[in-house]
């Protein structure tokens, strides 16, 4: 499979916005707190066509911030990535209608005051992609698409269920006919009856329309159950990355070994058979991360060397990416 | 065997609005054991938590209990007690931790303020009596350097530490039963596993009775000894976690569960439940779950029996699978 959206080496800087008075106060020979957050660190990976690549990890780990790049939302600070060969993004402005994304929450991502029918309509009618005369009856069968009666495109959001929402925006993505789809988090604020209506839509849109995507979400059976290839993150970094089936079933680095252990599972053996066995500690704070591998000070199999010296990102035999010393 | 510390009868908290009268908890009964865990599982809107909210006497106008409910706390009735006697049990008898820690905590005190004053509050004697009662408390829901978090302010701690400190909050006055409301939901999986790990041996140890009410079966079923499945404002099926996991009575459970990408094969079509969750203003007669039903038929437009038993049963006309 060739590569299609690739990111060489991204790295990602938010730095602090000085007010006035830090600038003054720092012109005055104050101690203005410069340090930049980084929230992605030197990341590369390439997305295959046709595929689906899990992104996973827990709050603050840049998997947003590396999602946004990929999409062509956000400029990386260093490093470029290409979408199929070109920029998707030239001087902090996307060039691209190839990708397109589905954020988390559906109550925030569209627009409360345009009827559905327009704002599924509304980019292809902008980009050319079908007349204006057509836009009614073009909304109608994306809506039908996507499981919705075509006779609610006069209503408003509002009207709607946050998982009919979620349709909504599926289809505002994909009407777009995007070779890449980013999705971020699509079924976190949903139910479970109503997430699963969700994933089985992306299942079958994804098949029918040949969709590659890029799947990041914190829940690890989600992604499993969508993936094909995933990359787990930590602190900024990629620390493994290969076929889902296998890290799954053979997670190498200790992070993600701790996460898979973490995931609470359905005691069918009732509570007492379950034992947790937790990560210890917390994130550390992404403005001053550990030395070495981020991960060792909440690791169990930390040595001098894994303080000293960060682990290269390294495939294995199977072709799994690994950033550990000791895996 | 008898050791009964709750016993709720017939609950109904009905919130009247102007659209209605909207029945948030419908006629829900259980009882409780010292020591147990119990779960209450439901989607959103289904009254899981405005069960947790009533039993702790925490239900805001239009919000009101029905006339006929009971909520019987070790032999006392707690619907239509007095505030002052409502609030002298609440907090040392009866703890509830929220789901979210950012808006359980005052921001502009310090943890040691808010938890002498809570320790106070129901006549816990001194400054550093409390202060020491405090530092306790944070050091067994495993905060580091208990003594001097007690001058740091909420902001200073993270999300996951600041749910210990409400969880410590809870446990000062060794109260009888803890109501956690969905106390996990806005953590990561990490800090969530350490959570549920400390709970579960804190219950063990203390004694304490808990009810944990939450979306997530997983989470449920790892933690309590019964479980309760909620949909529109009822209990729906309530049974042992073995048992329920295992082999569900009611249709909406066996939905849930199908519902699950963790049972699934990956890249498989998962079993979904049509449609969503009925408007508590309008419910179908009879049996709330029939609109999405795959088994519903004419008799569902009824009020659903008790099938199965004390120890596992259902409301349902065609359950899966009836336990003798």
């Amino acid at each position: 499979m060739t590569p299609i959206l690739v990111a060489e080496n991204v790295t990602r800087r938010f730095a602090p916005r000085l007010t006035l008075g830090d600038r003054i106060a720092a012109a005055l020979g104050a101690k203005a707190d410069r340090r930049a957050v980084q929230a992605v660190t030197d990341v590369s990976l390439a997305v295959r066509r046709g595929e689906t690549l899990g992104l996973v990890g827990e709050s603050g780990c840049g998997k947003s911030t590396l999602g946004r790049m990929l999409a062509g939302i956000l400029p990386p600070t260093e490093g470029r990535v290409l979408l199929d060969g070109g920029a998707p993004m030239q001087g902090g402005h996307k060039t691209t209608t190839r990708i397109q994304t589905v954020f988390q929450d559906p109550f925030a991502s569209l627009n409360p005051r345009m009827r559905i029918g327009e704002t599924i309509a509304e980019g292809p009618v902008t980009h050319g992609l079908i007349p204006r005369r057509q836009a009614a009856r073009f909304a109608g069968e994306w809506l039908s698409k996507v499981g919705l009666d075509p006779a609610y495109a006069a209503r408003f959001p509002h009207q709607f269920s946050g998982g009919q929402r979620q349709r909504v925006a599926i289809a505002r993505a994909l009407a777009m006919r995007p070779e890449v789809l980013v999705c971020d988090e699509p079924v976190a604020s949903l139910d479970v009856s109503i997430q699963a209506q969700i994933l089985n839509l992306f299942l079958d849109l994804r098949r029918e329309l040949g969709l590659t995507s890029l799947f990041i979400s914190h829940d690890l059976a989600v992604v499993r159950h969508v993936s094909d290839r995933v990359a787990i993150m930590y602190l900024g970094r990629i620390v493994e990355m290969g076929e889902a089936a296998k890290v799954y079933a053979m997670p190498r680095h200790p992070y993600t070994q701790g996460l898979l252990d973490s995931v609470p599972k359905l005691a069918l053996g009732g509570n007492a058979s379950v034992t947790f066995r937790p990560i210890r500690g917390e994130l550390p704070s992404p403005l001053s991360p550990p030395s070495g591998c981020a991960f060792h000070p909440r690791c169990p199999q930390a040595t001098e060397l894994c303080r000293r010296e960060r682990p290269a990102l390294v495939p294995r035999s199977d072709g799994t990416l690994v950033a550990c010393h000791h895996a | 065997m008898t050791d009964r510390l709750l016993e709720v009868r017939d609950l109904q908290t009905h919130f009247h609005t102007r659209a209605g009268v909207l029945k948030a908890v419908n006629g829900v009964s259980f009882t409780l054991e010292r020591g147990e865990i119990l779960g209450l599982v439901g989607e959103s809107g289904s009254g899981k938590s405005v069960t947790g909210f009533s039993l702790i006497g925490l239900v805001d106008p239009p919000g009101r209990i029905a006339a006929g409910s009971s909520i019987r706390f070790d032999g006392q009735e707690l619907v239509g007690l007095p505030q002052a006697q409502m609030r002298a049990l609440r907090g040392k008898r009866i703890a509830m931790i929220f789901q979210d820690p950012a808006a359980t905590l005052n921001p502009v005190l310090t943890i040691g303020q808010q938890m002498t004053m809570a320790v106070q509050a129901h006549g816990g004697g001194g400054e550093a009596a409390a202060r020491a009662l405090a530092a306790r408390s944070l050091t067994r829901v495993g905060i580091p350097d208990a003594v001097a978090r007690l001058d740091a302010y909420p902001h200073e701690f993270s999300g996951g530490m600041r749910q210990r400190v409400a969880i410590a909050i809870a446990l000062l006055h060794e109260p009888e039963l803890i109501i956690a409301d969905e106390p996990t939901t806005a953590l990561d999986v990490s800090i969530q596993a350490q959570i549920l790990a400390e709970m579960k041996a804190l219950a063990k140890d203390s004694g304490t009775a808990l009810i944990w009410i939450s979306h997530d079966l997983a989470t449920v079923s790892s933690l309590a000894d019964r479980v309760m499945v909620m949909y529109a404002g009822r209990i729906v099926e309530r049974g042992a976690v073995a048992d329920v996991l295992r082999a569900p009575i009611h249709p909406y459970t066996r939905g849930l569960l199908d519902s699950l990408p963790a049972l699934a094969t990956p890249g498989e079509k998962l079993a979904q439940i049509p449609g969503s969750t009925p408007s508590l203003l309008a419910l179908p007669p009879g049996c709330p779950f029939a609109p999405r039903c795959p088994r519903a038929s004419e008799a569902c437009r009824t009020d659903p029996p008790l099938v199965g038993d004390a120890q596992h049963g259902a409301l349902c006309h065609h359950p899966l699978e009836v336990v003798a």
